[in-house]
Formats: structure tokens, C-alpha cells, sequence
């Protein structure tokens, strides 16, 4: 998967960050989501996103090398990273995340539910692996 | 699970105590949240229990009790609303609002499900809620600015991230029908709690949470809620009526003859299609704006250009097209964004304050009122005079003292048969629909708990479907929809994925155990939502020992003026008419024939305890 946005479309809604932050940390929490959502209001009135491409630059500038590629995307193995939050500094998008909480850093696993629920479709898979979950909805409703 | 952890909550109560400097942070009790469920529950369960009989409502003593549910802040469609309620200065009654945006849940990431406030604060101040740390801080740099401006302010100072409730200057001012905002664009908008905030002198509460909160079944929760958004975005609606959200409707209620138009004279606007959806959506919008969770969003962010001035407002939504659109004549969808971002800015409601300004040209076009008393000349159609009005209003300058407690009380000043067109009913003004050719409608209206607001029953469908002319066999249907649409504002939910596109309720039912660990049904559900509504019946009672039937009754206008226009031309509800919806109303709701609560009914509900205070006979 290879995650894009249409930020044009965005209603602010977070859906993204309630799902994002459920299937990887069991609750609902957007601090614990690894896409963000922001508003500029009241003018000129519109959302944006932050989300990863996976580009890899944590992984290259990681100092205790405990990000790597898994498929398509990269992970932080948490037994190996040290929390010197080098790679929060460095991710040219701003996704990579910490929670006051935790030590270790969190990402984005490319998991897809946000492209798959997001009502907008202003999260899209590029590669079209994920699809908007609207299109089987839709074909089982008839 | 472990005893006394609640799932679905923040699990914290939060006792701001503005007087005394001090907040005190108590666990949420269970047996409340079983019986109460949260939101509306809270809120009725609580002023119940720590209001005294008789507190003025603009004093310390009153508390302002804002409440999220266990339904809110969750990955589900429409997890957006929480409920903020005190004592209502509009009406002297029970008074409560429902507000969407993201408040609620970020109260429960914070890990509060409630927040009572109150005392007064010595100088103007805002509460300030970040996880744990909840402060009484300085709000001087705020007072006297617009809501907007103040909730940009605020976000730019404190950090995007902070979700911001905020009063605008009729709040501090003490309009009895001052709103809350958040979110630039959303508002508790009715019975004036954001004036009760200005008494005490919190301009804003910001709150920041990253806590979260548990659900008793996370895999379930997950699961559920990806099959509630799969059923949205199947439903027709989902495309059909997302584009114009609430303004969508404004063609068809004009069509059945119940638009408002010009203070409720009739029920038909010539010129509505200049001020409907598709309309707003050609000419003004900018975006879809959402509250959380919502896929189907009702926010339509728009900027318009009024005589070189660029302005941006949520809206209007039906309910300002209506109030301060066709009820004021305004022609254009410009004009009534104007309006709409005025009112918004100073505070005030869109309803009342649209009632406000038609009653003011109904007493100017009757000779009851002269350009001299009111200060300026003004007609219908004219935004400026609207805004110019509205100002008077939120700064309580001249003729603004007279109208800043709402039509009711402005009418018993003026006088002279102007209460039969000062629209409202227990002092709360009538919202977006004219009920003469609408009866179950006005029956919403007459019983709804705050006084004349739709969102208890939007029962306008049934009358369409049925037979805008019967009258029997109305006040089920009523009382089926004052149960359903209420425990939504109990559950932290938002009701127009039902209503709108036909998402079923089933789906709520099968979530709220996955999310609470509750084996409750729809039923128990709704017999909590019973017990709600009877109990805000008895605050009402308690407060108004003459509270009852006569109190029900709408202004003369809906009783005796036939309409003169429109599908419903020459109709109206007899007062005979409106007294037999009634008495079947009362009767089945299991109440006296003066419209109390019979004390079988109060033990069938678990609320003995009403007994105590309350004088209801055998």
C-alpha cells in the first residue's frame, strides 16, 4: 500500500484517527493514531492530513537501527529502539509519533483501515491494493 | 471485568468550583451511569440532585453541567455530540443543549465524562483541561470578542489541537439565549447556557486529552463499527443527502405549507429556493465539514461576500434558512449567511435570535412598536437591520435591553395582544417548523421538555406520512420519537444517520454492549430514556409549583389564525384540537390529566426519590 491524500476532500470528521488508533492500540485515542488530521478555521476553512509514505528515511538515520522494512512499509521493533527520538526529528512528513506515555516512538504499518473507512475517500492506496470499503457496501446492498 | 471500571467511559467526574478556586476530581458512579447513561441522563440526574428549588438561574448557585456519553469519541458514525445543561435563564425550566463538533470526545480522551461548573469566578476566566491538569486561568484577553474570533485566538495561543467551547458577547452579557460554540461552527444554541456561563464568568473551556478510553470489547467495538460505516455508505442517502445536509430540506417543508415566514404568519416563503441547498452549495460553499465521526457531514463551511466583506460561517443550516431566512424575508443566501455569521460571532442563537428580530417587525408593522423606541428604522428583507439589531441585542444597548430575554418576556413588556404573535412556548422560541397544518409537530413542540424545540420529536415526517390534517393517533407516534431522539443525546450520539439516510437503530443496540459490557436492550435503553424525559418533567414541576397543562399550550396564533398561504391555507389546530392531542398524550404516557407524572408511573421508573420534593397526590 502506498498512502496519498486528497486533502480537498477531507471533512474533519477522524475517523481516520479513531480507527487508525483501535486496531493498533485497542482504543480510541487519536494521540495514539498514525494519521493526523488539523484544521485552518475559520479562514480559509479547510483540513490536512499527515500521514507516511514510507519512505524510509527513519530507518536510514536510525542510530540503534531498529527500524526496518517489512513489506511495504517500515516498523519500529520496540525491543531494539533506544528513544532518542532521532527519527521523530528527521521524518520529513511528521509521522512519525510519540505518546507522553511511551518511550518508543510509533508509525504508521500501512494496515489500510483508514483508506477503507475513511467516508471522504480522501485517504487513497495509490496502488489500489486498499479500497474504499464503500464499493463491496455498496454491491452486498445490492 | 474488574468491579466499579466502567468501559465506553472517561470514568472521572470533574467539580470545578469557580469561587473557591477548586476543582475536584471524582470517579463517574456507576449506578449513575447504569440508570443515567451519560449526556442528557447526567445532565437531568445531576441539576436534579444539586440544584435548590428556586435557584436564579444567573446566579452563582446554578450549575452548568457538561456531559459527553458512553457512545462518544468512538470509531462509529456520528460519535460527535455532548450536552451541556443548567438551570435555563430563558425559561426559568429545565435547560439543556445538544452540541456536535469534537468536544465530546476529547472530554473522555482527557478521561472526564463530565464537567460540573460551579460558583462564579471573580474576573473573567476559562477552564483549562489538559489530561490530569485541569486550571481556572485569566480570560481578560478574551472577554468582549466574538466567539470565532475568541476560539481562533484561544487555539492559536494554546495549541490546534485544543478542543474549544467558547461564549461570545451576549453570553457575557447575560442574552438569556446566548449560545455555547465550538468548532467554528457549532453551537449549544438553545436556553441560554452560554449565558449562564457569562454569570460565571468562563469565556471558554479548553480541553486536550490523550488518555483515551477502554471499551469492554475492543475487537468487537472495531468490528461493529466497520460493519455501521459499511450499512452508511450503502444507504442512497449517503450521496443524496450529504451535499446539502439539513439545508436540503427546505424545499419540501415550504411544500407541505410549515416553512416559517415572516415571524410565523404563514408557512410558505415565495422566494425559498433562493435560500435552500442547492443554492448554498452553488453559491457559497467552501467545504463538508464534519463532526467526529460523522460520514455523512452536515457542515456546510461557506464564505460569502457581503458589501465587501468577506465572511465565513458554518451555514446556515435549515434551521437559520428558516429562523432568520423565510422568517425575516432575507432573499438571498448571502443575506442569511450574513446574518447567520453575526449572530454566531456575538453568541446568540439562530432560532431565538431570528424569533427575536420577527417579532420586533411584527410589532413595527402593527404600530405596537415605533421607529423611536426601537432606534433605527426597520423592515423585513433587510440583513443590515438584522445585524444592526442583533448588536443591540448581544450588548443590551437600547431597544437591545428590552429583547435580551427573549420574545415571551418582550411581548409582556410591549403588551397590547402581542404575546398572541410572540412565538414560543414556555418561554423557549418556536424553532424551524409551522405547526398549524402539522399537528403531531405542535404537539412536539407543546411537550417537549425545554420549551418549543424540534430535536425531541421531528415528528413533522408523521404528520406527511399520515395526514398533515388528522389529530388522532399523533401523540404515540410523539411520545415514541421523545424516547428514541433523546437517548441519543444520553449515548453521546448524533441521530441524523437515522434520520436522514435510514441507518437503523438496530446497530446502536448491538454496539452498546461491546462497547459498555452492558447486556442492555434497545428496550432498556429506551426505558432509560423514559425515565429521563419524566424526570426533566418533574424538575420543570418542582421549579414551577403551577407547572402543568397550561403550560403546553403554543401562542394564540397556532390556536386561531387560519393560515393564509400555502398547502396548509385556512388551516389551524383548534384549541379544542390541541387540548384532545393532549389529554391522549398525557394519557399514555401514564400522567395526570394536568400533565404531571402519576407516582405509579415515577415508581415504575426508579424515580421514587422525585416523591420526596414533589406534592403529586396519592
Amino acid at each position: 500500500m502506498k498512502l496519498t491524500v486528497r486533502e480537498e476532500l477531507c471533512s474533519g470528521c477522524r475517523a481516520c484517527e479513531l480507527v487508525c488508533s483501535m486496531r493498533n492500540f485497542s482504543q480510541p485515542n487519536p494521540k495514539r493514531s498514525a494519521v493526523r488530521v488539523s484544521g485552518a478555521f475559520p479562514a480559509p476553512g479547510r483540513f490536512s492530513l499527515v500521514i507516511c509514505d514510507q519512505c524510509g528515511v527513519c530507518a536510514e538515520i536510525c542510530p540503534a537501527n531498529a527500524i526496518h522494512e517489512v513489506g511495504d512499509h517500515y516498523e519500529v521493533d520496540p525491543d531494539l529502539c533506544t528513544g532518542c527520538l532521532i527519527c521523530v526529528e528527521e521524518c520529513p512528513q511528521g509521522a512519525m509519533f510519540t505518546h507522553k506515555d511511551d518511550e518508543v516512538p510509533f508509525k504508521c504499518v500501512a494496515c489500510g483501515d483508514c483508506v477503507a473507512y475513511c467516508p471522504r475517500q480522501a485517504l487513497v492506496d495509490e496502488e489500489a491494493k486498499v479500497v474504499w470499503a464503500g464499493v463491496e457496501a455498496r454491491k452486498r446492498a445490492g | 471485568m474488574p468491579k466499579g471500571k466502567l468501559f465506553g467511559y472517561g470514568g472521572r467526574i470533574a467539580r470545578i468550583d469557580l469561587g473557591g478556586r477548586n476543582v475536584r476530581v471524582e470517579p463517574t458512579p456507576e449506578d449513575l451511569a447504569r440508570n443515567y447513561l451519560g449526556g442528557r441522563g447526567f445532565v437531568a440526574r445531576i441539576l436534579w440532585d444539586e440544584l435548590r428549588p428556586g435557584t436564579e438561574p444567573l446566579s452563582p448557585e446554578n450549575k452548568v453541567v457538561v456531559a459527553s456519553g458512553p457512545m462518544a469519541g468512538l470509531f462509529l458514525p456520528g460519535s460527535g455530540k455532548i450536552e451541556m445543561g443548567a438551570k435555563s435563564p430563558q425559561t426559568g425550566l429545565y435547560g439543556e443543549s445538544n452540541m456536535g463538533g469534537h468536544l465530546a470526545g476529547e472530554l473522555k480522551f482527557a478521561g472526564y465524562d463530565a464537567l460540573i461548573i460551579e460558583g462564579a469566578a471573580a474576573g473573567p476566566s476559562y477552564i483549562f483541561i489538559d489530561d490530569e491538569k485541569i486550571e481556572i486561568r485569566d480570560a481578560a484577553k478574551y472577554w468582549g470578542k466574538g466567539a470565532i474570533q475568541t476560539e481562533k485566538e484561544m487555539k492559536d495561543d494554546l495549541g490546534e489541537d485544543f478542543k474549544i467551547a467558547v461564549i461570545g458577547p451576549a453570553g457575557e452579557n447575560l442574552v438569556t439565549y446566548a449560545v455555547v460554540s465550538h468548532d467554528f461552527g457549532r453551537q449549544a444554541g438553545r436556553t441560554g447556557v452560554g449565558a449562564v456561563l457569562g454569570s460565571k464568568r468562563v469565556k471558554a473551556i479548553a480541553v486536550r486529552g490523550s488518555r483515551g478510553f477502554e471499551v469492554a470489547d475492543p475487537e468487537g467495538t472495531l468490528r461493529k463499527g466497520k460493519e455501521m460505516y459499511e450499512a452508511c455508505f450503502a444507504k442512497p442517502g449517503f450521496e443524496e443527502w450529504t451535499p446539502y445536509g439539513t439545508a436540503g430540506v427546505t424545499d419540501w417543508i415550504n411544500e407541505i405549507g410549515a416553512f416559517p415566514t415572516k415571524n410565523f404568519q404563514t408557512g410558505y416563503f415565495e422566494k425559498h429556493k433562493a435560500i435552500n441547498g442547492p443554492t448554498l452549495r452553488e453559491r457559497i460553499l467552501v467545504l463538508d465539514k464534519a463532526c467526529t465521526g460523522c460520514p455523512i457531514p452536515c457542515g456546510k463551511y461557506s464564505r460569502a461576500d457581503y458589501r465587501g466583506k468577506t465572511i465565513y460561517v458554518e451555514g446556515p443550516e435549515y434551521e437559520t434558512i428558516a429562523l432568520m431566512g423565510g422568517n425575516l424575508l432575507l432573499e438571498n443566501i448571502e443575506d442569511v449567511a450574513y446574518v447567520n455569521y453575526v449572530a454566531d460571532e456575538l453568541g446568540i442563537d439562530t432560532i431565538s435570535g431570528g424569533a427575536v428580530v420577527a417579532f420586533v417587525l411584527e410589532c413595527l408593522e402593527k404600530g405596537l412598536l415605533t421607529t423611536e423606541d426601537v432606534g433605527r428604522e426597520l423592515t423585513w428583507g433587510d440583513p443590515d437591520g438584522v445585524a444592526w439589531l442583533l448588536e443591540r441585542i448581544a450588548r443590551r444597548e437600547g431597544v437591545g435591553e428590552l429583547l435580551a430575554r427573549g420574545v415571551k418576556s418582550a411581548a409582556e413588556k410591549v403588551g397590547r395582544g402581542s404575546e398572541r404573535f410572540a412565538m414560543q412556548i414556555k418561554g423557549l422560541e418556536i424553532s424551524g417548523y409551522e405547526s398549524r397544518y402539522a399537528p403531531a409537530m405542535m404537539l412536539a413542540y407543546m411537550t417537549a421538555d425545554i420549551g418549543a424545540h424540534h430535536n425531541r420529536a421531528w415528528a413533522i415526517t408523521y404528520d406527511a406520512a399520515v395526514g398533515q390534517d388528522k389529530i388522532e393517533g399523533k401523540a404515540w407516534k410523539v411520545i415514541e420519537l421523545q424516547h428514541v431522539r433523546p437517548l441519543f443525546d444520553a449515548l453521546g450520539l448524533c441521530r441524523l444517520q437515522w434520520v436522514e439516510i435510514g441507518f437503523e437503530l438496530s446497530h446502536y443496540a448491538e454496539m452498546f454492549p461491546l462497547v459498555t459490557g452492558w447486556e442492555y436492550s434497545w428496550e432498556d435503553l429506551l426505558r432509560i430514556s423514559e425515565r429521563i424525559w419524566n424526570l426533566t418533567r418533574c424538575f420543570n414541576l418542582r421549579e414551577r409549583p403551577d407547572f402543568g397543562r397550561a403550560w403546553d399550550l403554543p401562542p394564540a396564533r397556532w390556536l386561531e389564525e387560519p393560515l393564509p398561504s400555502g398547502a396548509g391555507k385556512g388551516r389551524f389546530v383548534s384549541r379544542e384540537n390541541a387540548e384532545r392531542m393532549l389529554a391522549e398524550y398525557y394519557e399514555l404516557r401514564g400522567w395526570d390529566a394536568n400533565g404531571l407524572p402519576t407516582p405509579a408511573k415515577l415508581r415504575e421508573l426508579g424515580l421514587e426519590f422525585v416523591l420526596d420534593s414533589l406534592n403529586l397526590g396519592a
